[in-house]
């Protein structure tokens, strides 16, 4: 048993270079038991980079991460699973040719015992029963995940993760496609998951509904980690604030360049 | 304006005729139905025409025409699904062969010779498969490239010359000498490719990487050796069905097989609803596509139609077919 302050799921001066792109550059986080960490940042900021290298997917260029304060090396998907980590990924990963049940069974197929063969029967009812126990509707377990709406993809997406009963739950924006209804069902799911005491990092652009669920704030900005704080009655203010501030220097740089441009056009 | 209204509602609304009625629903569910009901007429139609279409001696005929093409159509699927290719497979149905009859000329006894050949075509597909994995090199090009390596190979070790298919009794009657002996074999690969492809993890992660192989990579399949282990099957499989076929005629020749049937067997896999993009497939429904191009070829045989005029129809059969194919999967997305 880890000690209470210890990380669940912890990483150390990551780097990550894509070519001669910085996708991340030093950046070190962590989350614990029964804490939901909201990792927020601009499109292209590296944050699906980061839940990929902790999630076994890719590997960083540098730096360490650490499974239950252990340094582990996360060479695929199937060993960081098996540390007990669960990811729903920003693209969900779902195959569209596949039924709902097989998807949810990626990986982790039921076969009938002592035979190589699927054990569809059984893959159904579970998906099924597991799908009615979230609260996801959808018109059967059998369509194939083509002929669903992208909210009922990612519901079903987030099943998958949920299956498997993650230790470490990491979301790469899990509501982008949810109603409002179904988005305030899942966050209810991940404030549940808390209490069970799941380690959760989850991804989102809209700050009410990380906030709503997050312990925890870190922005992500360009590869570096610029802000670190806990969640507080004034945390929406002080991001506003960042990012007018940020939309500002933006603006002021297009501006000197744009009046850089025009001195150019005089000369 | 508003006519163009009315008919464009008119298509819409026929679909949704032709989408929802039951009889239409079972063959875009059954793809591999409604090509076997053409293939049912085309037998009715010859058989009216030459009256010896159903002969036992026909049917034999076409049941050996068929099985080879059928088996090697078999595995192809798999590599269609995963939106890969092997053009070479042909080649190894006529390099298997020798491969068992120069192990044969060595003093060994006939079953090493099979087994020797079979484990040469497997290891094949091995290599065609890392080329294409590792290095990254689409397999369009891997497998042409392999597909005159093998070629030179087998025209090389046997100096061009076809030979006498070594062995005597009861293995010659199995190995493709009997009859029925090689349709069997091919309802039997038939059976069991699709068996692995519809109940089993790797016919499953076959489908996975073919339909989304990052998301595939993302759930920790390896789609590196679902690829590999694709190719080997497919190249396994030509050599098989090479082996069979030097039994059936009782020589090996250097220039059998080759690209004739491995566009056959490509096109019985289309034919049969497999898109050439991925994602969709089944191994009955090649087999149904295969016997259709061998029913037809047959029955224009036994018009007396001209081998020129052959092509030309058989290959306009072919066009229609995989036009009917991709209008079936549209219909079926457009169904729900
Ligand atoms: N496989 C890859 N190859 C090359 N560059 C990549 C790759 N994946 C990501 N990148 C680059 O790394 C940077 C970070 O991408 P990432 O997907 O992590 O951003 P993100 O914060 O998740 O953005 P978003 O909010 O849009 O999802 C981007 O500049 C992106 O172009
Ligand atoms: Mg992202």
């Amino acid at each position: 048993m880890a000690e209470a302050s210890a990380s669940a799921l912890r990483v150390e001066h990551i780097s990550k270079n894509y070519g001669a792109v910085t996708a991340l550059r030093d950046v070190s986080l962590g989350v614990k038991y029964g804490e939901a960490l909201g990792l927020i940042g601009d499109n292209g900021a590296g944050k699906s980079t980061l839940i990929k290298i902790m999630t076994g997917y890719t590997a960083p260029t540098s730096g360490a991460i650490y499974v239950n304060e252990e340094q582990k090396h996360l060479h695929s998907v199937n060993y960081a699973r098996s540390l007990g980590i669960e990811t729903v990924y920003q693209d969900l990963a779902m195959i569209s040719e596949l039924s709902v049940f097989h998807n949810m069974f990626l990986k982790r197929e039921l076969l009938i015992p002592r035979t190589p063969f699927l054990d569809n029967h059984r893959m159904k009812r579970e998906a099924q029963e597991f799908l009615l126990t979230l609260g996801v509707k959808l018109p059967s377990v059998d369509v194939e995940v083509s002929k669903l709406s992208g909210g009922q993809r990612q519901a079903v997406a987030i099943a998958r993760a949920l299956f498997m009963n993650a230790k470490i739950l990491l979301l790469d924006e899990p509501l982008a496609a949810m109603g409002a209804r179904e988005g305030a069902a899942i966050l209810e799911l991940i404030n549940n998951l808390k209490k069970k005491n799941v380690a959760i990092i989850m991804i989102g652009h809209n700050y009410a509904q990380v906030l709503e669920v997050c312990d925890r704030i870190n922005l992500l900005q360009r590869g570096v980690i610029t802000y670190d704080k806990i969640v507080s009655s004034n945390s929406m203010d002080e991001l506003n604030d960042i990012i007018i501030r940020e939309y500002r220097i933006d603006q002021k740089q297009a501006e000197s360049s744009a009046a850089a441009d025009g001195a150019n056009i005089v000369h | 304006m508003s006519q163009s209204n009315t008919s464009q509602s008119q298509i819409t609304s026929l679909r949704r005729q032709l989408t929802q009625n039951p009889v239409s629903q079972f063959f875009l569910k059954q793809r591999e139905a409604s090509i076997a009901i053409i293939g049912i007429l085309l037998i009715l139609y010859f058989e009216t025409q030459t009256s010896v279409f159903l002969s036992r001696y026909n049917i034999i005929n076409l049941f050996q025409f068929t099985a080879e093409t059928a088996i090697i159509a078999a595995g192809e699927v798999m590599l269609l699904i995963l939106g890969e290719i092997d053009l070479s497979v042909g080649n190894v149905y006529a390099l298997a062969p020798f491969i068992m009859y120069f192990t044969v000329q060595d003093h060994f006894p006939i079953i090493v010779g099979i087994l020797a050949g079979l484990l040469v075509s497997a290891f094949i597909g091995f290599l065609n498969g890392v080329v294409t994995v590792v290095l990254g090199i689409p397999s369009f090009i891997t497998t042409l490239g392999s597909l005159y390596i093998i070629n030179g190979l087998t025209l090389t070790i046997s100096n061009g010359f076809p030979e006498l298919t070594p062995g005597t009794g009861q293995i010659v009657n199995i190995m493709g000498g009997g009859s029925y002996s090689e349709m069997i074999w091919a309802v039997i690969v038939v059976f069991v490719l699709q068996f692995v492809l519809s109940r089993t993890r790797w016919g499953m992660y076959t489908f996975a990487t073919g339909g989304n192989i990052i998301g595939a990579k993302e759930v920790g399949i390896n789609t590196s050796l679902i690829k590999i282990g694709n190719f080997v099957i497919v190249a396994f499989l030509g050599g098989l069905s090479g082996i069979l076929a030097s039994f059936r005629i009782s020589s090996i020749d250097p220039l059998a097989g080759g690209s004739t049937i491995m566009f056959s067997a490509i096109a019985g896999a289309v034919i049969g609803g497999t898109a050439l993009n991925g994602g969709v497939g089944t191994v009955i429904g090649s087999l149904i596509g295969v016997i259709v191009l061998s029913i037809i070829k047959d029955g224009f045989t036994l018009l007396g139609i001209s081998a020129f005029t052959f092509d030309l129809i058989l290959g306009i059969s072919i066009l229609v077919a995989m036009l009917l194919n991709v209008r079936l999967q549209m219909l079926r997305k457009a169904g729900n």
